[in-house]
């Protein structure tokens, strides 16, 4: 069966067409997560290996559920476990997973376009779970999911995505996801963790969160990501939480319905106050939800399914 | 070559007959789910839930079944429609299923949708409805109610038209140009 994309590697070049059918087909696809036997044989034979060189608890359980809903064999192999650690290089390890012939190869990587360099090499589809501070589809996707379950069109939404913006895979896919879609985005945070030119994207830059956050239907949140380049951005972990924390007092500033999203893990009390995190415009845990569903479709799309696929 | 089969006329009524006859057969409709098999599955058995109700004043419970992701040839490269949205939002144990569909092939959406309903739970009986059979059954499946039985050849095409997805009531059957 001809698929238009065989991978799903990023966002970026993603049409319209494909984000909504993925859309559409998640959206089908919760249901199966309410059933008593959460299970359907639609990958029956199927094997998925999950391939994580990076620390994940959703990402990971979230492919890993979403393989076992559709009744695929998913194989979680993480950097720690494997031979990595006697020194076997990523195409090798790929390489010779893909002689155990796998279906679906779900790869996480530290290195911006690890997927891409191994798609050279094997042959089976490759989903994307996040390369370095490149791209993350799967999440963008479940936000926009999140968005599409409480707003009646995503068309023209506005949203502010506040943090470090230059770090953030989550944020470089929903901004290409969310532009081809025609929503407005804001991207707030210190000049630090804003990149040079990032208006090229079609986005707007603002350096004040009050103002940031006035007029949009959506927040959301970055995680500070104190693994990575983060705390050297930052003078003090106080100070942003000052400036860039979202706090109620903030939130009753801007629109009474608008919705906050956090990619996850939360640093607690930094970038989001433990009362918006767990109060009544947060849809943090929903995104979790909409992880799974959104990961079966495009497992689902990926292996043939649907009118036509992903294009 | 189109030929008419059935007439607007010829499909109220054998959804009337079938109404009575599921009514007859189960003694009412007390402890009946109607599921329908998307999409002219589920127009019939609301079409049927309404003259049940029509009939006896009850109003039977009603889902419907999106048997995509059951189907025996998404792993043969054959394009598997849309998924759809499946809602049965009641506790299928002990009740008796009527499943619902335009036509009755092969068998293997019924194989498909029995092994789903299999998913939500153990019924006391499951039954099938449809509007047309035109046999070359390819698995032991047999209806219960039918509207008309069609004698086709495999090369013919049924196509059921129904108003609420297509704008008029007909079935005719179209001769493959070969």
């Amino acid at each position: 069966m001809p698929l238009a994309i065989k991978h799903l590697l990023g966002t970026e070049g993603l049409s319209r067409k494909a984000i909504e059918t993925i859309l559409d087909t998640a959206l089908s696809f919760k249901e199966i997560s309410t059933r008593p036997i959460k299970k359907v044989p639609t990958l029956r034979g199927k094997t998925v290996i999950n391939l994580f060189f990076e620390a994940s608890t959703r990402t990971r359980t979230s492919f890993e559920i979403a393989g076992k809903r559709l009744s695929a064999d998913v194989i979680n192999i993480t950097g720690s476990t494997s031979s990595v650690v006697k020194g076997e290089n990523l195409i090798d390890t790929a390489r010779n997973l893909e002689a155990m012939n796998p279906d679906i190869l779900v790869v996480r990587h530290s290195a911006s376009g690890a997927p891409w360099l191994l798609k050279e090499f094997v042959d089976c589809p490759i989903i994307n779970a996040g390369d370095g501070a490149h791209e993350h589809p799967t999440q963008a996707l479940l936000d926009l999911l999140t968005l599409r379950v409480h707003k009646k069109t995503l068309d023209g939404l506005s949203v502010a995505i506040v943090g470090d913006i230059a770090h953030s895979r989550v944020a470089r896919s929903n901004i290409h996801a969310m532009k081809t879609l025609g929503m407005n985005v804001t991207v707030v945070g210190p000049r630090p963790m804003i990149p040079v030119g990032i208006e090229a994207l079609g986005v707007n830059v603002e350096h004040d969160l009050d103002k940031g956050i006035r007029d949009v239907d959506v927040i959301m949140m970055l995680r500070v990501q104190f693994e990575r380049q983060g705390a050297f951005l930052i003078p003090s972990v106080r100070e942003y939480s000052n400036l860039y924390g979202l706090t109620q007092k903030r939130l009753a500033r801007a629109r009474p319905d608008v919705l906050v999203l956090h990619p996850g893990p939360v640093n607690r009390g930094i970038e989001i106050a433990l009362d918006v995190m767990n109060g009544p415009r947060s849809v943090i845990l929903e995104q979790v939800n909409h992880g799974v569903a959104v990961r079966m479709a495009v497992m689902y799309l990926l292996m043939g399914g649907g009118d036509e696929g992903i294009n | 070559m189109t030929s008419n089969i059935l007439s607007a006329g010829d499909i109220s009524r054998a959804i009337n007959r079938i109404a009575h006859e599921i009514l007859e057969k189960n003694k009412g409709a007390e402890d009946l789910i109607l599921v329908g098999i998307v999409t002219r599955g589920a127009v019939l058995s609301q079409r049927l839930q309404s003259k049940i109700s029509e009939i006896e004043n009850i109003q039977a419970a009603h889902g419907i079944l999106d048997i995509t992701l059951y189907r025996d040839d998404l792993a043969t490269g054959k394009k598997a429609p849309e998924v759809k949205q499946t809602r049965i939002p009641y506790n299928i144990d002990g009740k008796v299923i009527v499943l619902c569909d335009d036509v009755l092939f092969t068998g293997r959406t019924i194989r498909a949708a029995i092994d789903a309903l299999m998913d939500f739970g153990r019924p006391a009986a499951v039954q099938l409805a449809v509007l047309v059979d035109r046999g070359h059954r390819e698995l032991p499946i047999r209806p219960d109610y039918v509207g008309k039985n069609i004698p086709t050849s495999r090369q013919m095409r049924v196509q059921v038209h129904l108003s609420e997805t297509d704008g008029e009531d007909s079935v005719t059957v179209v001769e493959s140009e070969k």
